[in-house]
């Protein structure tokens, strides 16, 4: 231990201003609301900055003890806290792009009546967030990674009031339930195992594991069962629908807890577990295989998708897809650097989409903007440089981390070119989709009508004229964002980010260059090339040639529907999964066991004793003689009953 | 010492006699005064008994007793007659058949 950190107040901090917020909000200005708000997330973020500057000073892994939490024979789980560069890398991203959009929500939710409540839902959801990736043991981490789930859900239905918000909050909750039931069996199978959570535990345990079919079969296990768990926290095949709906929540709260850090968790779970998945070969298979065919689904439907913010959904579980097909293949660190850049540029399109939204008045349907550009001029400008970066345009963010999956994908031992032809079709999709949006939203003429009083609850409060750039509080926020996008990847030039977060993943770790640089460059040429012809496509269709959407659509006819309705994979969950599960609570549980058992016997019971009583009730008649007569009769009954016991006796 | 010629038994035979006279007075009579002297003569009938067991068994707890039921005979019949005088002035009746009110 080289320096006391005092690494518990970050999460602490969120926590004091959540409850701040929570239990005296209601009272406060909004004015004080956001001093709190602001004040404890930046505070949270300073403490960060702080931990960067001492970082170089520390004796890595830095643990932190705090308190015995559970402490029974065999096992035990501790308040304590771990930092590496690896989670050092998540509480940056976390507070710094949290704090953004803390600012950004001070002026998106300035209107709403719940204005306080919003911003202790959020420094919520950063306190847990932050317990997730500081946790030094599974239990501690699951207990953020439960509560960053209830955080979502309470913001997703954050306008609970619409029955769609309320519903798509249930389903994200649900859905991620699933998940966590994988999280929870594998962490019983580790206690069962190793008798601790601890990771530097687990770790060393799995390390000295003898080689053989048994422990090789139970590492397996646990992999699939935790990525069973990152497929519900992460969004991905077959866990994916809530995420999309999540979209029903405030925008910032997309781009915050649905874009760039919650949803990752599953990453950072996955790569903070690498030690178990390096030795499962079979389950970091299906870890790439999961993310490989999510980033290509997801983005197939993307394209199709008219409703800003859906576009954005999807296009993040598929580039959440290229996380884990990244740490599928064993290039864990260039999934973290995935990570950190799409937090970067999709937070910043989620926000920018917020202040589209803003601008014309709570409308998310595309068809219905357009020209926007001369109207809100910085979130275009902004807007721009985030889907340049996720394209991957060099050197823009998204370029540096996309192409370093791509090539590992191909590259590293556990790669394949079949990952790599999956991921650079869907870099061609991403691309197109992504132009897509800017160029339905931003150019062309304003489809959309002139005066629109009817918004979204945020803003409902103003008219609307003609569409208007967003306060100075939302662009600023943005601008950094677009910055970041801008230069964020740059950390990854010569392998720098790789290099430091080789002492977490080792230096094992897909160092060894099967292929020569030549074929590196061609691969990277190649996936500028179709990042390049999506932008030449979207900018034909949807630009030059409007027409040609809807010639096409018609064209594929009952495909583009298909694509369109998501693949109806919503509507086979519905029938396959949540009918039987709903039809059979109603008619055997509700109707069957409930009301015929269970109710029956208390009713029968009820009403059992109400006919008793009735015929009894006539005993009291108020007389008091006929009362006298009844105690008279009796003890004349007890007098006998006691003598005949009596003579019995003898 | 209890006189040898009057057997325990015959002081049973008295006290029973007096509270079957008690029950029966208590369960025949209408006039509210009678069936409370009818428990005064039950309570005695059974104090009767007391006596005559704390006599023939040398024991002082049943005279005990009896104080007792006499001091809480004295108690009841205070609250019993105040009760019936409230009752006489609210139905000007002494007959409880037509006290009858309390019942479901």
């Amino acid at each position: 231990m080289t320096a006391n950190l005092n690494l518990w107040l970050i999460p602490v901090l969120a926590l004091a201003g959540a409850a701040i917020n929570g239990f005296f909000g209601k009272k406060l200005s909004r004015r004080a609301v956001t001093t709190v708000a602001l004040f404890f997330s930046g505070a949270a973020f300073a403490m960060a900055l702080l931990v960067v500057v001492k970082f170089s000073s520390l004796s890595l892994p830095y643990q932190e003890f705090f308190a015995h939490w559970i402490r029974i024979t065999g096992f035990s789980a501790d308040f304590a806290f771990y930092l590496d560069q690896l989670s050092l890398v998540m509480l940056l991203v976390v507070t710094g792009v949290g704090f953004l959009i803390h600012i950004y929500s001070v002026g998106y939710m300035w209107d709403d009546p719940s204005y306080y409540r919003f911003f202790s839902y959020l420094n919520l959801f950063m306190f847990f967030m932050l317990t997730l990736v500081l946790a030094n043991n599974y239990l501690l981490m699951f207990i953020g990674w439960e509560g960053v789930g209830l955080a979502s859900y309470l913001l997703i239905g954050f306008w609970f009031t619409k029955d769609s918000a309320a519903s798509a909050g249930k389903k994200a909750f649900i859905v991620n339930r699933i998940g966590d039931f994988g999280f929870l069996i594998a962490l019983f199978l580790l206690i069962k195992q190793f008798g601790s959570l601890n990771f530097a535990q687990v770790f060393s345990s799995v390390v000295h594991l003898s080689a053989g079919p048994a422990s090789e079969s139970l590492l397996t296990a646990v992999g699939i069962l935790l990525m069973v768990g990152a497929c519900g926290k992460s969004a991905q095949i077959p866990l994916y629908t809530w995420l999309p709906d999540a979209m029903e929540g405030p925008t910032p709260v997309s781009a915050l807890i649905h874009a760039a850090t919650m949803v990752t968790a599953g990453v950072y779970m996955v790569a903070r577990s690498h030690v178990i998945f390096e030795r499962a070969p079979t389950a970091l298979m299906v870890v790439a295989i999961i993310g490989t065919l999510t980033a290509l689904f997801a983005a197939t439907i993307g394209i199709a998708q008219t409703d800003i913010k859906k576009v954005l959904a999807y296009s993040t579980v598929s580039q959440l897809g290229y996380m884990f097909m990244a740490c599928g293949v064993g290039a864990f660190s260039a999934g973290i650097f995935h990570l950190m850049t799409h937090a970067f540029f999709k937070g910043l399109l989620f926000l920018g989409a917020g202040s589209v939204i803003h601008a014309v008045g709570g409308e998310q349907d595309m068809r219905k903007m357009g020209g926007l550009k001369s109207f809100i001029p910085w979130t275009f400008l902004t807007m721009g440089v985030a889907t340049l970066a996720i394209a991957g345009i060099p050197p823009l963010a998204g370029f540096w981390s996309k192409d370093e999956i791509l090539w590992k994908a191909y590259s590293s031992p556990n790669g394949s070119w079949v990952f790599w032809l999956i991921g650079v079709l869907t870099a061609f999709i991403t691309s197109f989709y992504m132009f897509r949006l800017l160029y339905m939203t931003f150019f062309g003429d304003y489809r959309g009508a002139k005066v629109d009083g009817h918004g979204h609850a945020a803003h409902d409060a103003h008219g609307h004229g003609k569409p208007h750039e967003s306060p100075m509080v939302m662009l600023v926020p943005l601008m950094i964002l677009a910055v970041l996008s801008l230069v964020g990847g740059l950390v990854g030039w010569g392998n720098h980010f790789e290099h430091f977060l080789a002492p977490v993943f080792g230096t094992g770790e897909a160092t060894t260059e099967t292929a020569s640089s030549f074929t590196e460059w061609l691969l990277m040429g190649v996936s500028v090339a179709v990042a390049l012809l999506g932008w030449w496509l979207a900018h034909l269709l949807y630009y030059r040639r409007a027409d040609l959407p809807q010639k096409i659509a018609d064209a594929f006819g009952s495909f583009y529907e298909t694509v369109v309705h998501k693949y109806y994979i919503d509507e086979l969950y519905a029938a396959v999964f949540v009918k039987p599960l709903v039809d059979g609570s109603t008619r055997i549980l509700w109707q069957g066991v409930d009301r015929n058992i269970i109710d029956a016997a208390v009713n029968d019971a009820g009403e059992g004793a109400r006919h008793a009583s009735n015929e009894v009730r006539h005993m009291q008649s108020g007389n008091i003689r006929s009362y006298a007569g009844w105690i008279a009769a009796g003890s004349a009954v007890v007098i006998a009953f006691m003598i005949w016991m009596w003579t019995e006796a003898r | 010492m209890v006189p040898s010629y009057v057997p325990l038994s015959y002081y049973l035979l008295l006290s029973g006699f007096l509270f079957a006279c008690g029950v029966v007075g208590f369960l025949i009579k209408r006039n509210i005064i009678t069936i409370f002297m009818s428990i005064e003569l039950m309570l005695n009938g059974v104090n009767l008994s007391f006596v005559a067991f704390a006599a023939h068994w040398q024991a002082l707890a049943g005279q005990v007793f009896v104080f007792f039921v006499m001091v809480v005979a004295a108690a009841e019949a205070a609250v019993g007659l105040a009760i019936i005088i409230a009752v006489y002035r609210t139905r000007e009746t002494l007959n409880v058949d037509q006290v009858n009110l309390l019942k479901l």
